[in-house]
This record gives structure tokens, C-alpha cells and sequence, in this order.
């Protein structure tokens, strides 16, 4: 069984881009895009913005405060949380 | 802000419509004969191959349309001298970079030449004939090569994806085959299976393989997919002569893909050039954005507007877009055909009989010699006196 992780060690937690990715912003697409061998996910505005904060040095913590001050908003830990529990199911951050 | 949601390529691709994926076909030299090759079957006729420059002008007009993933492919890539160049400009300009090879020719120095250009990832696929897959199958000759330009590929810290081409003749050996691809590290396993174009159409009485094989090769690789996880990434795609709806050939026509072969011809796809009373323009007379986008061979099978019945009025039509027009050719004559894997095509009977065929056992002496891929076997299935026999042994009954 895999031990519950608390909240508290993921706002710690510093993701990074997966190995196996690489982001990209593409003009064409107006959008940020993940590459790897032979194919491309393309991110919506959201994703986009929480990916390219995943630096490696930045917590999740100091991302979703980030964010909130970017786009003026309040409460966005939820939806933070549930795009990185995705994306590191994805293997598209690793921390 | 909204809650995040990803979308999928396949997803976006309907209303994208750039060329996000080009194939730089370098070149249909090959050192290797594979007996299912998808260079066209009269590559041999090709004289002109693009040069440097012309590649460099096509591959900066691409990306300018919104390509981002590019494949340096062939024949085998390496025997283009240059492709250390290219790939230094794709990777400049911002490409994915992918190589397809076979390894042939992939050395130390010439790895690490690609690494400095930039490049991103190797597709290093199994190279097949009887005596080098006998070779494979009993770890000599071929497993040497493959374990030497794999420790290379991991040695420079490249992702690798294993492709095996799968057929009649290798199916059976599919959990060799997959623990090969775990031995050499791939975190990708492509077990493709045979799709029936090119030589491998020439070929195909020989490599399709019988219902109970691909059953069996399906459960097996499901096994190993629940024992190793995520520690490799398998795909298994079912030859389309299996199922009863054709694939979405290309993703759709002149929608993502876009291949130039070696000589320079734009096609929507690798095989496309086979169809009949369609030009095809080349990169050496026209821009990339003119070909995707104005050309008539590029326009002919976009959207629905050119189907006839049954597609016409089918609720999935747009779900495979009537299938593959090449596929539609060969097999009924007429590119604007329904794709006769489709149960619904009045012609769907061609494919149940090879399907039928299949199931039978084969011995030497009642299916036809494999014919290899080279430049001589290429001239003489091109010369267009041989071309109505060579269809008349196709549809011989058994």
C-alpha cells in the first residue's frame, strides 16, 4: 500500500518537468505544449500556467501563490492539487 | 480560473489542421531488404534526392506553419551525410527531434555528433529477413548490434523507443521480443504490426498472421504489461484486417501529417504517391504553406465532401473519415471507396478472404517466395508490363 502522503508535504513538494518531457511554448498553437518521442499533449491556458511554474526550485506552495497573484484569484490550491496529481500520473512532473 | 483540463493531440487535430507532424523521408537508400518496407515499391526509380539547403528551406517553412514534431527517416537516415546538419536546424528551429534507424551506422562518434546537433530521441527499429530475424531469435549477430547502438542511445541519455514490425513469421515470439525491449532498456515498445502497403502488400499472403497468433501475441503482451507497469510502454496496434471499422488513416487527410519523400514530392502520407489522377506537389517548385494548403493533391480527400456511399451518409464518418484512401485503393480500385475493412463496404469481401486465407496453414510450396526489398526486385515491380501480372497473382485463389 502506498503510505497517504498529507497536504502539508505536497505544498513542500518542488516538481519539475518529467524527463521523458519537454515544455514548450508554440505560436503557432497559441498554447504550451509537452513533447516527447513522437507526440504532443497540448495544454489548455491552466495547465499551461501551473506546468511552466513547475521549475524544480519553485513549491507547490509558492506556486499556487503565484498563480493567485498572477491572475488575481482566490483558492486555487484545490485545482493546483488535482492538476499535479494528474500530471505526476502522467509522469509529465516528477518531484 | 477554470479548473485545469489537457487536451489530447488527437483531440485538437480536427480544428488545428496545421502540419504538426513532418517526416523528412531523407532518403530510400538502405542498407536492409526488409521484406515489409513502406518505401513505395518503385523507390528504385528515384534518381534526385533534396539537397542540404532544400531541406533546411523545407524544414524553416514547416515549423513557420506550426510543425513541431519532426522524424528524420528513409531508408536509413545515417546514410545521409548531413543529417547531423539537419537535425542542428530543426533543433534550432525549435523541432522535436526524432531519428528513426534501423542503428545501421550509428557509431560512437556519430552519436555523439547528433547528440551536439541537438537531437531528441531514437526510434530504433528491428530490421527483419529471415536469416537476420533467425539471427534474433537464437541472440546472435543482430542482438549484438542492437545491444551495442542501445547502450549508445542510453549512453547519451536519449528516451528510446523499440519498434518491431510484427508479422506471421515473429508474432510467436512476442514475449522474446518484449523481454528483449526490457533487456536494452526502451521506455517505449512499439509492436507494430504489419500494416499492408508498399512491400509489405507485395508480401502479404506471407506476414499476415492468423487470428489464433494475434490472440495469443495480444494476451501475452497484456501479461506483461500488468507485471512491468510503468517501466516500459507497450503498444500493440491489431492489424486493421482484424477489426470491422478502418483506422482514421493519417488522423485525416492533409490534416497533421505531412511526409516529403526524398526526391522532394509532398505527400499526406508515405504511400499516398500509389494514388492514381492525383499530382502531388514538390518542395523543389512550390513553398510549404502553398503545398499544404492550396495544393490539389493536398485538398482532394480533406472534409467529407468527396465520399461516396456508404460513407456519404454514415453517422461515423467522422470517426475514421471513410479510412485510408490508399487502402481503398489497392484493394477496390477506386481511392474514393470506402476503405473496404469497413463491414459496410459492398467490398468488404476482399478483406474476409485474406482474412480466411490466413487461418490456413503454410507450407513451402503453397504460398509465394518472400520478395526482398532492394533496388533490382524495386525495377522489376515497377516495370509497368510485369505490373497487371503481379496483380493478377494477388487475386489468384488458392
Amino acid at each position: 500500500m502506498i503510505a497517504p502522503v498529507s497536504t502539508e508535504q505536497t505544498l513542500q513538494a518542488k516538481p519539475r518537468v518529467g524527463s521523458r518531457f519537454r515544455l514548450q511554448w508554440e505560436p503557432a498553437q497559441q498554447s504550451w505544449v509537452l513533447l516527447f518521442p513522437e507526440g504532443m499533449v497540448k495544454l489548455n491556458g491552466p495547465a499551461g500556467e501551473i506546468m511552466k511554474r513547475c521549475d524544480g526550485a519553485s513549491s507547490v506552495a509558492q506556486i499556487v501563490a503565484d498563480l493567485e497573484s498572477s491572475f488575481g484569484a482566490q483558492g486555487l490550491q484545490g485545482d493546483v492539487l488535482a492538476f499535479l496529481d494528474l500530471a505526476r500520473g502522467k509522469h509529465w512532473i516528477e518531484d | 480560473m477554470d479548473a485545469p483540463q489537457v487536451m489530447q493531440a488527437s483531440a485538437l487535430n480536427a480544428t488545428n489542421g496545421a502540419p504538426l507532424w513532418l517526416l523528412a523521408e531523407l532518403t530510400y537508400r538502405c542498407p536492409l531488404h526488409c521484406v515489409f518496407c513502406y518505401n513505395p515499391v518503385d523507390f528504385a526509380l528515384t534518381e534526385r534526392e533534396l539537397a542540404t539547403d532544400d531541406w533546411i528551406r523545407v524544414l524553416r517553412e514547416a515549423r513557420a506553419l506550426g510543425s513541431v514534431q519532426c522524424g528524420f527517416s528513409g531508408g536509413e537516415p545515417l546514410v545521409r551525410e548531413d543529417l547531423e546538419v539537419l537535425v542542428a536546424e530543426a533543433h534550432r528551429l525549435g523541432y522535436y527531434t526524432n531519428l528513426l534507424t534501423s542503428g545501421v551506422g550509428l557509431t560512437e562518434q556519430r552519436a555523439a555528433r547528433l547528440k551536439q546537433a541537438g537531437l531528441d530521441h531514437i526510434q530504433l527499429s528491428f530490421q527483419d529477413s529471415t536469416r537476420e530475424m533467425n539471427d534474433f531469435l537464437s541472440h546472435t549477430k543482430t542482438f549484438e548490434l542492437k545491444q551495442r547502438v542501445a547502450r549508445i542511445i542510453k549512453a547519451n541519455g536519449w528516451p528510446m523507443v523499440m519498434n518491431v514490425v510484427i508479422h506471421r513469421m515473429n508474432v510467436d515470439c512476442i514475449d522474446k521480443i518484449i523481454e528483449m525491449a526490457v533487456e536494452l532498456q526502451a521506455e517505449y515498445l512499439e509492436l507494430a504490426n504489419t500494416q499492408y502497403y508498399s512491400w509489405a502488400q507485395v508480401n502479404r499472403e506471407q506476414l499476415l498472421p492468423s487470428r489464433e497468433q494475434l490472440q495469443r501475441a495480444e494476451r501475452v503482451t497484456n501479461e506483461y504489461r500488468a507485471r512491468l507497469g510503468d517501466r516500459i510502454r507497450m503498444f500493440f496496434v491489431v492489424p486493421d484486417y482484424y477489426e470491422n471499422r478502418p483506422k482514421k488513416c493519417m488522423n485525416g487527410w492533409g490534416n497533421v501529417f505531412l511526409t516529403i519523400t526524398p526526391d522532394g514530392t509532398a505527400l499526406p502520407c508515405h504511400t499516398a504517391k500509389m494514388l492514381p489522377g492525383l499530382t502531388f506537389p514538390n518542395v523543389r517548385d512550390a513553398d510549404v504553406r502553398s503545398i499544404w494548403y492550396e495544393s490539389e493533391g493536398f485538398n482532394r480527400f480533406r472534409g467529407t465532401g468527396w465520399m461516396k456511399e456508404p460513407c456519404r451518409s454514415c453517422p461515423e464518418q467522422q470517426k475514421d473519415l471513410g479510412g485510408c484512401r490508399c487502402q481503398a485503393y489497392m484493394l477496390t480500385g477506386d481511392a474514393a471507396n470506402a476503405d473496404p475493412v469497413c463491414d459496410k463496404s459492398p467490398l468488404h469481401g476482399v478483406i474476409t478472404e485474406a482474412v480466411e486465407k490466413a487461418q490456413r496453414p503454410q507450407r513451402e510450396g503453397n504460398v509465394h517466395p518472400l520478395v526482398f526489398r532492394d533496388p533490382m526486385q524495386s525495377r522489376r515491380l515497377s516495370d509497368p508490363a510485369l505490373a497487371g501480372r503481379r496483380a493478377a497473382v494477388e487475386h489468384e485463389p488458392p
